[in-house]
C-alpha cells in the first residue's frame, strides 16, 4: 500500500499531457468538421427514418435538425478543449456530447469512437489544463510545471489496454491459420502502388496476419522501453499509414499516431511546444514555474483515484464478458462491441422479414429498403439484436397500419470469414414474441464451424 | 540525430494526413522483383469483355430490333389489317426479348437517361394513355409520362384494345380514333429508338473508354458499382417484378395486373426467363449470341479460389441459376398460376429464384470484397 501512495504521490512534467490535450482537441475539431462536410450527419442521423438505440439507452435519438447543433457544440467544445479555455467543462461537455451521438444509433459503432469517449471521460478528471492553456495563462494560480505522474501513466495504460485487447483478439485459429478475414481483403487492394502487386500472394495474407498481431501485443512495450521508443513510433507511423491506405477507417490512424506521442519524455513535447509558442506569441517561460499540482481536497482525490480504479478494472474485465455466453463469438456477437475487436472478420448478410398474419395464415414479405438506409440494412443482417429491434419496429408499424395477429419471421443468411452463408436466426421463430436482454438469444442457430483461440 | 528523425517522423504525417490515397509512404517490400506471375485477376479484361462482347453488341441487336418494329408499323399504318398487326405483334415480341437482355446495364448513358423506366414501367396507366392520345401533341419526355410508353403501352395498343384482332384492328380503322392512336404509336416508338440511339452512341464513343479504364477497386470503381446495379437488377427488376410483386409476395394480394405484358396475357414467362439467361450469361461471362465465355464473374471467383463447402462458388451460383430456370421453365404463362390465389406454384418458384439473392448479395460479395452500394462511411 505504501508503494501505491508513494506512486499516486509522484509528479512528472505537465508538458507531455499539454501536448496531448491540444492534439486530441485539435483532431477531434477535425473529425467533426470532415463528418459534417462529408454530410454524413445529414445521411447517418436525419434522413434514416428508424434508428438502432443501444439496449437500455431507447431514449436517445437524433434531435432532428438540432442534430447539426448537437454537432456544432461538440466541435465547440473540442475547440476549447485544444486550447484549455475553461477545459473541465469543456472535456464534459465534449465527453457528453460526443457520447450521446454515439448512442444515437449503433448501426455507427466503430470501436475508435468508443476509444474517443473513454479517452474524454478519462480526461475529464486529469490535469490536462495546467500547462500551455488559456486557463493556466489567465490565472497564475492555475498554472503547474509539474502534474502527478498518474495522469500521463492513466493514458498510456488505456492505450495499452486498447493495442493488448486488439493484438489478444487476434490470437484465434481464422485470423492465424486461416489468414482470414485479410486473404479476402488484401487482394482487392490490388491497386496499390508496389504493394497491391503482391496483395494476391498467400504468404502475403499471413505475413499481414501475424504481423498485425504481433505489433499489437508488443507496440506498448516497445513505447514503455526508452531504448525501443523511436523504432518503435516508426512502427506506429508505419501500421497506422498502412491501414489508412487500405482500409477507410477515416481520423482513427492520425489519433492513434498523435497519441503514441504521449509515450515520450518531457523534452520532445517542450519543443513540440516551443514552436506552438512561437507561432502564438506566447512566453513559455510562463509555465515553467516549479509549481506542483495536487488534489488539495481529501475528498475529491480519494474520489477521483477511485472513480479510476473503478474505470480500469471495468475496462480489463469488460472484453471478456463475452465468455459468459454460449456459442461463436463471432458469429452470434454477443460481447463482442466495446471489447477492442477491430477488423476481425470479414461477414455479411441478407434478411427477408416475413409478416404473417396467425389467424388467417396470410403473409407479406418486407421490403427493407422501405424503413432502413443500405448502411442499416448491412449492420442489421449480421447482429441479432439490431434483427430483434427490427422486427419489434416493423410490428409496431405494421399493427398501426391496421394489421392485426402479427408474428414476424426472418429467413436471414450470414456468411463469416469466407464460409458459405449458412442461415443465421431460426425462421420458425416468432420474433414478436422474443425480448431483448443481456441474456443469450436461444433463437441464433449455432455456427456450423469451429474457431478456436481467445 | 533525434531532430531529424522527429523532422522525418511529422513530415511524413502530414504527408499522409494531406494525401487521402497516396500511397507515398507505403514502405517499399523487401525485394524489388517483378510483380509475381502473370496469375493475378484482371479486372481490365473482365470489363473489356463485359463492354465489347456483352454490352455494346446486346445494345446493338436491341437497336436493330426496335428498327424492324418501325418497319413493322410503318407497314401496318400503311395497310391497317389483321396480317400486319399480327407482323407488328411479332416484331414488338422480338423487341421485347431483346430488350430483356439490356435492361440490366443501367450504368453510365442509360443510368442518366433513367433508360429503364421510360422503356418499361408496367403496369401502364391506361387513363393517362387514353388522355394523351385524345390530347395529341403529348411530352413524353415529362417523367409523368414514363407509365404511359414504352413496352407496356405498346403491349396495350397491340393487345389491350380489343378482345379480337379484327375489333383491334376495327378501332385502328375508326375514323374517330385511329389516326390519334397510330401518331401516338408513332410518337412511342421513335421515343424509345431516340433513347437508344443515345445510350448506343455514348457505349460505342467515350463511355467505353470510361468504363473500361476505371478498374480499380474503390467504391466508384466500374466493377464495385456494376456489380451492385447488377444485383439491384437481379433483385428488384427480375425477382421482384417480373414475379414477386404480381405474386403478391409483399402485399399477400395477388396482382396479376402487374405483369410484364399483361395484355399479351402469355408471355411473362417467356419474358422472365429470357432475362434470367441474359442474368447468367452476364455472370459467366458469355458474348452476346455466342458460345465464347469470356473473362466473367465466375472467373473472378474461381481466379480467387473461393470454395465454400468444398464447392466453387461460382458452380453453387449456376447450379442456382438452373434449378430456378428449371422451376420457373415447367410453370405456364404465369397468368395461368395467378389464377389461384395464393398462387402456390409462383410462390415456390419465387422462393427458388429469391435463393440466388443471398448467394450473390452475401457470398458473392463478400468473397470479391465488394461493399453493398456506395457506402462511404467510416469502418474500424
Amino acid at each position: 500500500m505504501s508503494r501505491f501512495k508513494l506512486y499516486i504521490h509522484q509528479k512528472t512534467e505537465a508538458a507531455p499531457l499539454a501536448v496531448f490535450r491540444i492534439l486530441f482537441g485539435v483532431l477531434m475539431v477535425i473529425s467533426i468538421i470532415r463528418f459534417w462536410s462529408y454530410g454524413w450527419i445529414d445521411k447517418l442521423y436525419i434522413q434514416p427514418k428508424f434508428f438502432f438505440s443501444y439496449y437500455g439507452f431507447e431514449y436517445i435519438k437524433p434531435l432532428g435538425q438540432f442534430t447539426y447543433l448537437l454537432f456544432l457544440i461538440c466541435a465547440i467544445a473540442a475547440f476549447m478543449v485544444a486550447i484549455g479555455y475553461k477545459y473541465r467543462i469543456s472535456i464534459i461537455i465534449f465527453f457528453l456530447s460526443f457520447t450521446y451521438i454515439e448512442l444515437m444509433d449503433k448501426t455507427t459503432y466503430l470501436n475508435h469512437y468508443y476509444f474517443i469517449s473513454l479517452l474524454s471521460f478519462l480526461m475529464i478528471f486529469l490535469p490536462a489544463h495546467a500547462y500551455f492553456s488559456v486557463d493556466a495563462l489567465k490565472n497564475r494560480n492555475k498554472a503547474f510545471q509539474y502534474i502527478p505522474k498518474w495522469s500521463i501513466d492513466s493514458i498510456k495504460l488505456l492505450l495499452g489496454i486498447v493495442y493488448v485487447y486488439a493484438g489478444l483478439a487476434k490470437l484465434n485459429s481464422d485470423w492465424l491459420f486461416r489468414a482470414m478475414p485479410l486473404k479476402i481483403w488484401l487482394p482487392s487492394k490490388f491497386d496499390v502502388p508496389i504493394l497491391g502487386n503482391y496483395f494476391g500472394e498467400e504468404w502475403m495474407h499471413y505475413a499481414f496476419s501475424w504481423g498485425g498481431a504481433l505489433y499489437d501485443l508488443s507496440i506498448p512495450f516497445l513505447l514503455l522501453w526508452s531504448r525501443t521508443r523511436w523504432f518503435a513510433f516508426m512502427l506506429v507511423v508505419i501500421f497506422h499509414v498502412l491501414t489508412r491506405v487500405l482500409f477507410p477507417i477515416g481520423m482513427f490512424p492520425y489519433i492513434m499516431i498523435f497519441s503514441a506521442l504521449i509515450f515520450f519524455d518531457a523534452r520532445l513535447h517542450k519543443k513540440i511546444l516551443n514552436v506552438i509558442a512561437k507561432l502564438l506569441r506566447v512566453n513559455t517561460g510562463y509555465f515553467e514555474n516549479k509549481r506542483q499540482f495536487s488534489l488539495k481536497n481529501k475528498l475529491f482525490f480519494k474520489l477521483v483515484t477511485s472513480v479510476l480504479i473503478l474505470f480500469f478494472a471495468i475496462q480489463l474485465l469488460f472484453p471478456f464478458r463475452y465468455l459468459l455466453y454460449p456459442g461463436e463469438l463471432f458469429w452470434t456477437e454477443e460481447g463482442y462491441r466495446f471489447s477492442w475487436r477491430v477488423m476481425l472478420t470479414e461477414k455479411a448478410g441478407y434478411t427477408q422479414f416475413k409478416v404473417v398474419n396467425g389467424q388467417n395464415g396470410k403473409w407479406f414479405y418486407v421490403d427493407n429498403t422501405e424503413f432502413l438506409t443500405s448502411f442499416q440494412e448491412k449492420q442489421m443482417a449480421t447482429q441479432s439484436d439490431f434483427i430483434l429491434q427490427y422486427a419489434k419496429f416493423l410490428e409496431k408499424h405494421f399493427y398501426a397500419q391496421g394489421h392485426r395477429n402479427i408474428e414476424i419471421y426472418v429467413d436471414s443468411r450470414v456468411a463469416l470469414n469466407g464460409r458459405l452463408s449458412t442461415p443465421f436466426i431460426d425462421p420458425n421463430i416468432d420474433l414478436t414474441k422474443q425480448r431483448e436482454s443481456f441474456k443469450h438469444k436461444s433463437w441464433i442457430i449455432p455456427f456450423k464451424d469451429d474457431i478456436k483461440g481467445i | 540525430m533525434k531532430k531529424v528523425l522527429v523532422v522525418l517522423v511529422f513530415i511524413s504525417i502530414i504527408v499522409a494526413c494531406s494525401s487521402s490515397d497516396s500511397s507515398d509512404d507505403t514502405p517499399t517490400p523487401p525485394t524489388p522483383t517483378p510483380p509475381p506471375s502473370g496469375t493475378a485477376f484482371q479486372r481490365s479484361a473482365m470489363l473489356e469483355n463485359w463492354a465489347d462482347n456483352i454490352i455494346i453488341p446486346s445494345y446493338q441487336d436491341f437497336s436493330s430490333s426496335l428498327s424492324d418494329l418501325n418497319d413493322a408499323f410503318g407497314n401496318f399504318t400503311v395497310s391497317v389489317d389483321e396480317n400486319n398487326l399480327l407482323a407488328l405483334r411479332n416484331a414488338w415480341l422480338e423487341a421485347y426479348l431483346a430488350w430483356q437482355r439490356v435492361s440490366m446495364f443501367e450504368i453510365g448513358p442509360a443510368e442518366t437517361l433513367d433508360y429503364r423506366l421510360n422503356m418499361n414501367i408496367y403496369p401502364v396507366a391506361v387513363e393517362k394513355v387514353e388522355t394523351n392520345i385524345s390530347a395529341a401533341n403529348t411530352d413524353l419526355s415529362l417523367p409523368s409520362n414514363r407509365d404511359a410508353k414504352g413496352f407496356p403501352t405498346l403491349d396495350y395498343l397491340i393487345n389491350g384494345l380489343g378482345d379480337t384482332d379484327a375489333a383491334i384492328v376495327a378501332r385502328f380503322n375508326s375514323p374517330a380514333e385511329g389516326s390519334d392512336l397510330l401518331n401516338y404509336m408513332e410518337s412511342l416508338i421513335s421515343d424509345m429508338v431516340m433513347l437508344t440511339d443515345q445510350v448506343l452512341q455514348e457505349w460505342t464513343g467515350s463511355f467505353r473508354t470510361t468504363f473500361v479504364q476505371n478498374d480499380g477497386s474503390s467504391a466508384t470503381a466500374s466493377v464495385d458499382r456494376y456489380v451492385n446495379d447488377y444485383i439491384l437488377y437481379y433483385e428488384r427488376f427480375l425477382r421482384a417484378g417480373k414475379i414477386g410483386i404480381p405474386a403478391g409476395v409483399f402485399t399477400s394480394t395477388i396482382a396479376p395486373e402487374n405483369l410484364e405484358a399483361f395484355y399479351k396475357g402469355d408471355i411473362s414467362n417467356q419474358l422472365f426467363l429470357e432475362g434470367l439467361d441474359a442474368v447468367q450469361d452476364f455472370f459467366n461471362g458469355i458474348g452476346f449470341n455466342s458460345s465464347t465465355n469470356g473473362v466473367g464473374l465466375d472467373d473472378y471467383l474461381d481466379d480467387l479460389e473461393v470454395i465454400r463447402d468444398g464447392q466453387n462458388l461460382s458452380d453453387i451460383i449456376n447450379n442456382q441459376f438452373d434449378t430456378s430456370r428449371n422451376v420457373i421453365a415447367d410453370l405456364n404463362s404465369f397468368q395461368e398460376e395467378l389464377r389461384n390465389d395464393p398462387p402456390v406454384q409462383l410462390l415456390l418458384a419465387y422462393d427458388e429464384v429469391q435463393r440466388i439473392v443471398p448467394l450473390l448479395k452475401v457470398d458473392m460479395l463478400s468473397a470479391l470484397d465488394i461493399n453493398v452500394d456506395f457506402q462511404d462511411a467510416d469502418g474500424d
